[in-house]
């Protein structure tokens, strides 16, 4: 746990959209719309709340971190990157030849990834064999999952439920990045998924249901599971809105695997850089 | 002399136990087919070491893959047809694009589960698994084999896909035999013709060979456990010192070890190849024998071919 106030935080979370929205841009290819939904929680794990070492990315205690919708992996570069686990200018790379930073993560590839995923719906299981290790090995460290709303309509995801309800994994936390919007239209329009939360909950597990975007939140919902081992796997089941942060990204479908044109660009970063220049003034007041 | 037919799925029951009390990473992730696939014996001495996550084979195959990247040695269990094709792309994005060291093991291959009808019988799986990069494919063709590869598979670090069969088998090794991961084994040599063979079909090859001496043939039998890497040199050795192959496996005719075999024959322009397998049909509930008769895979299919195999 990292000392860093909410307010920091939140500053942090529009840093890590601003190389979210620049990487893709310069890729011109890859996934804005669920790389900024998950941007705040993403940024609270990475920046607070995770037992971690950039410089020494397979250390066998450390907290471990899985995109089981792998496609947002623009979010996790800037973080890591941000972090020192390999430079920040590799993030200039993403999705060319050659490149550590791959369209969807690879583990061999790039440092501070724990499992490579892409294909949805498999990356909770692998996060369930990674708590029930650290149980076995009696480990103490937590295994943190982002699942997808339109992901959880893959079946594996609650074969996996089950598991971790079964082996009493306390050590997994799930975010349930509940943006209602998936490739083809919204949830309810394509598979609705009726209240994510109270599935969840049926599956055996501690829920608490949040606003994905309010960042005290987010961390009183991890203070709150984190000294709650009581044998049951938590879920934060988080509302939140595709493309946050850029207000013609926001809740828009099309946004969900596309670049912005130079246009597009320079309005996003414009946006993203006042809201930037407001959250630093105002830490810089409470300093 | 024919000793005893043992299920190969036996010899994986009692090397795994025996490999994870020498070893505390090596886990079992069990899909509640474990009796069936003889992990009773693991679960019964090894509880810590053993998970059963339920009829979730997709799910299994992720929670190896997190088992794998913490130092564990999994070995997922199931039945052929669905630890190859049920599991095929959670085994293909998470255990073998990673390069984990995650170990598929499944009874119930070929034909051997005969009984059960076409559902249950795994004729495709070899083919799929050996197009995975990353993945080794192996089948031992008896019990002593399956022992010495199940510890040669849980010493190598990487994916394995290992197949063995439900019914009982005749015994081909003695306990001291040893086998090498992509190594053909030598059963017995011989100047025109060479056998190639794998799984329950080793002993087919053994037999047709015995039959061929008595009519004046010299056969070459080789055990080509490992299909994939497969043993280019052996296969290369046959196409300049022999020429003439023919491979029996109880699998699809296609994907399996004769396309396998025939892919070296074809890049190397000489040698000349018969494939004897499934006939890409799928079977049906009937004795094993049966199933096996009803695609040529036969003592007497294979000496025919050989004897009518023209120069």
């Amino acid at each position: 746990m990292k000392d860093i106030s909410t307010k920091e935080l939140e500053q942090k979370a529009t840093e890590m959209r601003m190389k979210v929205i620049d990487m893709i841009y310069k890729a011109q290819s890859g996934h804005p719309g669920g790389s900024l939904s998950a941007a705040d929680f993403t940024t609270a794990c990475y920046f607070k709340d995770m037992n971690i070492d950039p410089e020494n990315p397979d250390w066998e205690d450390r907290d471990r971190f899985i995109l089981s919708k792998g496609h947002v992996c623009p979010i996790q570069y800037a973080c890591l990157a941000t972090l020192g686990y390999f430079p920040e200018e590799e993030l200039d790379s993403l999705r060319k030849e050659g490149s550590i930073l791959q369209g969807h993560p690879s583990m061999n590839r790039c440092p501070g990834i724990d499992i490579s995923t892409g294909s949805l719906g498999q990356g909770l299981a692998c996060g369930v064999g990674m708590a029930i290790a650290g149980k076995m090995n009696h480990k103490d460290y937590n295994v943190y999952v982002v699942v997808g709303d339109g992901e959880a309509q893959e079946g594996e995801i609650w074969e996996a439920a089950n598991t971790a309800h079964k082996y009493e994994l306390d050590n997994l936390i799930i975010f349930l990045d509940a943006n209602n919007l998936q490739v083809d239209g919204t949830t309810d329009e394509i598979m609705p998924n009726g209240d994510l939360g109270e599935k969840f909950r049926a599956f055996g597990f501690d829920v608490i249901e949040l606003d994905g975007h309010n960042m005290q939140e987010i961390l009183d919902a991890l203070e709150v599971f984190h000294n709650n081992k009581n044998g049951k796997p938590k879920c934060i089941y988080a509302h939140t809105t595709k493309g946050k942060g850029v207000s013609f990204m926001e809740d828009v479908c099309a946004w969900h695997g596309m670049a912005p044109n130079e246009e597009e660009y320079k309005k996003a970063m414009k946006e993203l850089q006042e809201k930037l220049e407001e959250q630093k003034a105002v830490n810089r007041s409470e300093i | 002399m024919k000793a005893e037919s043992i299920p190969t799925r036996n010899g994986f029951g009692d090397e795994i136990a025996q490999l994870g009390h020498e070893n505390e990473d090596i886990v079992v992730v069990d899909v509640d087919i474990g009796k069936s696939c003889r992990t009773d014996k693991f679960r019964a001495e090894l509880p810590e070491q053993y998970l059963n996550v339920g009829i979730a084979e997709q799910n299994a195959a992720g929670v190896a893959a997190g088992l794998a990247t913490c130092g564990k040695i999994p070995f997922v269990v199931t039945y052929a047809v669905f630890g190859a094709l049920r599991m095929a792309e959670m085994i293909r994005q998470e255990i073998c694009y990673p390069e984990l060291n995650v170990k598929i093991a499944c009874s119930h291959g070929g034909l051997t589960p005969a009984n059960d009808g076409a559902s249950h019988q795994s004729i495709e799986d070899m083919g799929v698994l050996r197009t995975l990069p990353n993945m080794t494919v192996i089948m031992p063709a008896d019990y002593n084999a399956t022992r010495k590869l199940v510890r040669e598979a849980a010493e190598f670090d990487g994916p394995i896909y290992l197949r063995f069969t439900r019914d009982g088998i005749p015994q081909i090794y003695n306990e001291d035999v040893e086998f090498e991961i992509g190594k053909a084994h030598q059963i017995q040599d011989g100047s025109d013709i060479a056998i190639v063979a794998n799984g329950d079909t080793v002993h087919l090859a053994i037999d047709a060979a015995e039959e061929l001496k008595n009519k004046g043939l010299s056969a070459r039998v080789l055990d080509m456990h490992t299909i994939k890497p497969i043993d280019e040199e052996a296969i290369k050795d046959i196409i300049n010192n022999i020429g003439k192959i023919i491979t029996v496996e109880d699998h699809n005719i296609l994907n399996g070890l004769g396309s396998a075999v025939s892919e070296i024959i074809a890049e190397e322009g000489k040698g000349k190849l018969k494939r004897i397998g499934v006939q890409d049909q799928f079977g049906q509930s009937a004795p094993y024998e049966r199933l096996l008769e009803m695609n040529g895979i036969t003592v007497d299919n294979i000496v025919e071919t050989a004897l009518n195999f023209e120069n």
